[in-house]
């Protein structure tokens, strides 16, 4: 590159006006700079704050224990589920009048934290009582009480769930599905938090039970049948039209290269349509229709329903998992169909799709945080419900609401027909393996109540339960009848 | 009471910061006497902020030795102000008073963070302040300093070459060298030897063939830096040579052609230096290696969070858990024990410095000294923004100081004494101005006294400045 003569001369002879143009220009980039940190601090403190100071890895807030009594975390009926007592001289007990039954959600705050002890520990360290209070009670040297964290939670539908679901492990969600409210979550195996110190080794030591995860949240299964309301949507998605049509001659098992699908219990459903498949979880038709459906447009439905991402909660919990190449062999795509396959789901997640389907299509963000309160119920902080995503439309979800009420008229779940209370649902018995074994069959059930109008959705599972009506139901009916008769 | 008077200085000292600042602002468009009565009042501010945070101290540390460091305090403070306006009639006060300002913030967090510490950083600050008391005469009297181009290109290139076989065999850990008892770390003041190179070179460079002998020379420092694992210098250089050489040529397109360079070399950095992409997945997700890394930039995120908007008060947060906090740190510890308004406010008046200085190169009328000015005005902004911006982990962290708040000594003095040489330039204006003035008899009406120089209308002020009823240009 040869330089032109004039290079330089642009530079000599400029006009007055224009000399401290660069000047200008390189002061504004700076300036500009600098607002992006002012900018930033603010947006850091506006929206980023929360989450730097509930990280788990965030010691600060503990050396407020020296100056604050931990809040305690209260049931939206007003019980005490997690209290600090102060006895005479001044010793602080962490107690849990409900021990097990809340156990995961609450947490616990010894051993680590997790649960609400963990993710709401800055606010049950922070007060919000009146500056004269403190500096009254620092004065006489009293702790102030830090503020109270209200949760969505019933203890009357958490007893009954957690009576209901018995001796299985597994979990059970009941939400909520025009708000996201949690009313209950049970896990089991559960853990005593009262003790935990004192069972903190037999609890860690113990893998096969894994008392200590919230399997409700992040305990993932093979959905089973239950998956069938996303294969119909996929479905129905691709036939808008004529899905009526479409017919299937079920006759108790189909091949397809070397893999045969069986309906369950050696069942025959004969001539189907879609809606006859769905209610009897006819697996041969669905495998039937997961040959047909085209994966591409498949696998991002079921990453719009939440697949491989992080559910939009405030709790700990696992991806589900939804594996289905483009290419995959009808085997494959098959058993990815019936809910078998590579796919896992937790059963929260299944009580969002579930809530989805309720809701009019509209996905609600789940929570369990209702209030945030002083120790003497002033009220700081109120969550409100809000919307993650209409993710099927009106239309779509009433089909589905249709075929899962017929399921409980007709199909496999009709022992909640006849109540006082309308119900749609799903069942599923998802069978698992380990190491290529035929292990067993997780019993699930998924549905909702009132169906004009949901009050409540509810997902169980009820690990090596068998089938679905067989477990998994009669757990989801115990908890209709709970809920409608304090709600009657 | 002690908790009492604590919770309610918090507030007291986020009130003086903010009126503080405001004042740096309002500077620029009061005029006269009403300008002069400001920069005393923002004396008063400070003062009053240091009085009020060093009683907090006081209350919560109860050692004897505090009060006579704080008398000490007080006398250099007053000291450093009173000299300066004595002996620079002329100098700005308002650099002077921001830089008393941000001392005195370095001195209260310091001293809360390791009296000892602070101690010993104060004495750097009262030596280093007699050193800048005497350069402004320097830069007036010796104008061989504008002939010395390549001694300063051989001296930079010299001692950041000793930097860099001291990072080889200590495997980037140590920057710093040694010299009978004091260890300094040479970047520090090559960033000032730097600006001068730069500004000879680019000065004397007539054609194509002078600028590409000056980039290489940048390059050589750059690359240099970038081998000893010294990041943030290295994009302090660079930033500051591009920007430089845009002025100086007057052509956008070598800021397009640099940045765009700037980011492929980035890119290759990142896959030809571990230490550079340690620095990005830290930055990317400092709880993914929070054993590793991470730990340092995560702290420095709860600090902040910790703080809130009104800090937790002296004494109330923990930003010691902040590994080498006092060194980068300081703008995390700041926050969280003084808020983060005051935080707010610290960067603001940072601003208000390198908009002061890039006021003084615009009046400035040769071409040396106007690159002189602004190339260090931009080694000031720059990294003011990489250490600010690294501990909010809004770009990843670069491990810079915060000039005069942090802990070291080697920053303090090159600081102070860029401070010193902007304010020699300024003079240096002044001066030019007074010969113009005799020459040109009977055209000075006293816009100097009016103090219309000190303004700087944010917006549309080349018209008002260049074409408004003051221009001294359009009068001859």
């Amino acid at each position: 590159m040869t330089p032109t003569k004039g290079s330089d001369d642009d530079r000599a002879p400029l006009p007055r006006e224009n000399r401290n143009r660069e000047l200008v220009r390189v002061a504004y980039i700076f300036i500009c700079m600098f607002f992006m940190l002012v900018g930033y601090l603010v947006y850091f403190n506006v929206i980023k704050a929360d989450e730097i100071n509930t990280n788990s890895y965030n010691t600060k807030q503990d050396t407020k224990e020296d100056m604050i009594i931990r809040g305690s975390i209260l049931s939206s009926d007003g019980e005490i589920l997690a209290g600090t007592n102060v006895d005479s001289e001044g010793n602080e007990t962490r107690l849990y009048p409900y021990s097990n039954i809340f156990a995961h959600v609450v947490g616990y705050a010894s051993n680590g934290r997790a649960g609400v002890e963990s993710t709401s520990n800055y606010d049950l360290l922070t007060s919000h009582a009146s500056i004269l209070e403190q500096v009254q009670n620092e004065a006489q040297n009293i702790k102030v009480r830090g503020d109270s964290v209200v949760l969505t939670l019933d203890t009357r539908m958490q007893q009954a769930a957690y009576n209901a679901l018995g001796s299985y492990r597994g979990a059970v969600v009941v939400m909520e599905p025009s708000t996201g409210r949690i009313l209950a979550m049970v896990s089991k195996p559960d853990f005593d938090p009262n003790t935990l110190s004192e069972d903190w080794d037999t609890l860690i030591s113990d893998e096969s039970s894994s008392a200590l995860l919230n399997r409700a949240a992040q305990g993932l299964y093979p959905p089973g049948s239950t998956f069938k309301i996303l294969t119909t949507l996929a479905y129905l998605r691709e036939h808008p039209q004529d899905y009526q049509n479409y017919s299937y001659n079920c006759t108790g098992s189909i091949s397809k290269e070397d893999v045969t699908i069986t309906c369950y219990g050696g069942s025959v459903h004969g001539l189907v349509g879609l809606q006859e498949a769905f209610y009897h979880s006819c697996n041969g038709a669905f495998a039937n229709i997961g040959m047909e459906l085209d994966n591409g447009k498949f696998i991002s439905m079921c990453e719009d329903f939440l697949f491989n991402t992080s559910l939009p909660v405030d709790m700990e919990s696992s991806q589900s998992r939804f594996m289905l190449d483009k290419n995959a062999s009808f085997g494959e795509e098959m058993m990815t169909a019936i809910g078998q396959g590579d796919t896992l789901v937790s059963p929260l997640h299944m009580a969002m799709i579930t809530s989805t389907v309720a809701n009019g299509g509209n996905m609600m963000r789940p929570y369990f945080i209702d209030h945030i309160e002083t120790y003497d119920g002033k009220l700081v902080k109120q969550s409100k419900p809000s919307s993650y995503k209409q993710l099927m439309s009106a239309e779509e979800a009433e089909i589905i609401t249709g075929y899962m009420v017929d399921t409980v008229n007709e199909g496999t779940a009709t022992s909640l027909s006849g109540q006082g209370y309308t119900a749609a649902g799903k069942t599923g018995s998802a069978e698992y393996e380990i190491d290529g074994e035929n292990e067993g069959t997780h019993s699930w059930f998924v549905g909702f109540s009132n169906v004009s109008n949901p009050d409540i959705v509810v997902s169980v599972i009820a690990e090596n339960g068998g089938s679905g009506s067989s477990a998994a139901l009669p757990i989801a009916k115990a908890l209709f009848d709970t809920y409608y008769s304090y709600n009657y | 009471m002690v908790s009492l008077i604590i919770e309610v200085s918090k507030y007291l000292l986020i009130l003086l910061a903010a009126i503080y600042t405001m004042q740096s602002y309002v500077a620029f468009r009061k005029r006269g006497e009403a300008q002069e009565f400001l920069f005393l009042r923002q004396n008063v501010l400070m003062f009053a902020i240091h009085f009020v945070a060093f009683m907090v101290l006081y209350l919560q540390m109860e050692e004897s030795q505090l009060l006579y460091f704080y008398g000490a305090q007080v006398i250099y403070l007053a000291a450093t102000l009173v000299l300066f306006r004595n002996l620079y009639p002329r100098a700005s006060k308002l650099i002077i008073n921001n830089m008393c300002m941000l001392s005195s913030i370095s001195f209260i967090m310091l001293t809360r963070l390791s009296l000892d510490q602070s101690i010993k950083q104060f004495k750097i600050l009262a030596a280093a302040t007699v050193i800048a008391l005497f350069v402004p005469v320097i830069i007036r009297k010796m104008h061989i300093l504008k002939k010395l181009t390549w001694a300063y290109v051989v001296l930079g290139i010299g001692m950041l070459g000793v930097v860099l076989v001291l990072a080889q065999t200590t495997g980037g850990a140590k920057l710093s060298i040694s010299l009978g008892g004091f260890s300094f770390q040479p970047s520090e003041f090559v960033k000032i030897i730097f600006v001068f190179a730069v500004a000879g070179l680019l000065t004397a460079a007539k054609d194509f063939k002078h600028v590409v002998i000056a980039t290489a020379v940048a390059a050589v420092h750059v690359l240099i830096l970038v081998v000893s694992t010294d990041l943030g210098s290295a994009l302090i250089f660079f930033v500051t040579y591009l920007i430089m050489l845009y002025v100086s040529t007057r052509k956008l397109w070598y800021l397009g052609a640099g940045a765009g360079a700037g980011s492929v070399a980035a890119v290759a950095a990142y896959f030809l230096f571990g230490h550079v992409k340690t620095r990005v997945a830290v930055w990317r997700d400092p709880f993914a290696s929070y054993e590793g890394g991470g730990y340092q930039i995560a702290q420095s995120l709860f600090a902040i969070g910790a703080g809130g908007w009104f800090g937790t008060g002296l004494f109330q947060g923990s930003p010691e858990s902040i590994p080498i906090v006092e060194q980068d740190f300081m703008f995390a510890a700041v926050t969280e024990e003084l808020g983060g308004i005051f935080s707010l406010c610290l960067i603001l008046i940072c601003m208000s410095c390198f908009i002061m200085i890039v006021n003084i190169a615009m009046r400035l009328t040769d071409e040396y000294y106007r690159l002189v000015a602004l190339g260090l005005g931009c080694m000031y902004a720059v990294q003011v923004f990489l250490t600010i911006g690294g501990a909010m982990k809004f770009i990843p962290m670069t491990g810079v100081t915060l000039p005069l708040v942090s802990y070291g000594g080697s920053s303090v003095v090159s600081t102070m004494v860029m401070f010193a040489i902007i304010q020699g330039l300024y003079i240096l204006r002044e001066d030019e101005e007074d010969r113009f003035e005799e020459d040109q008899e009977g055209y000075y009406d006293g816009y100097y006294e009016d103090g219309y120089y000190q303004d700087y209308p944010p917006e549309g002020y080349e018209d008002e400045y260049y074409g408004g009823p003051y221009d001294p240009y359009k009068r001859q």
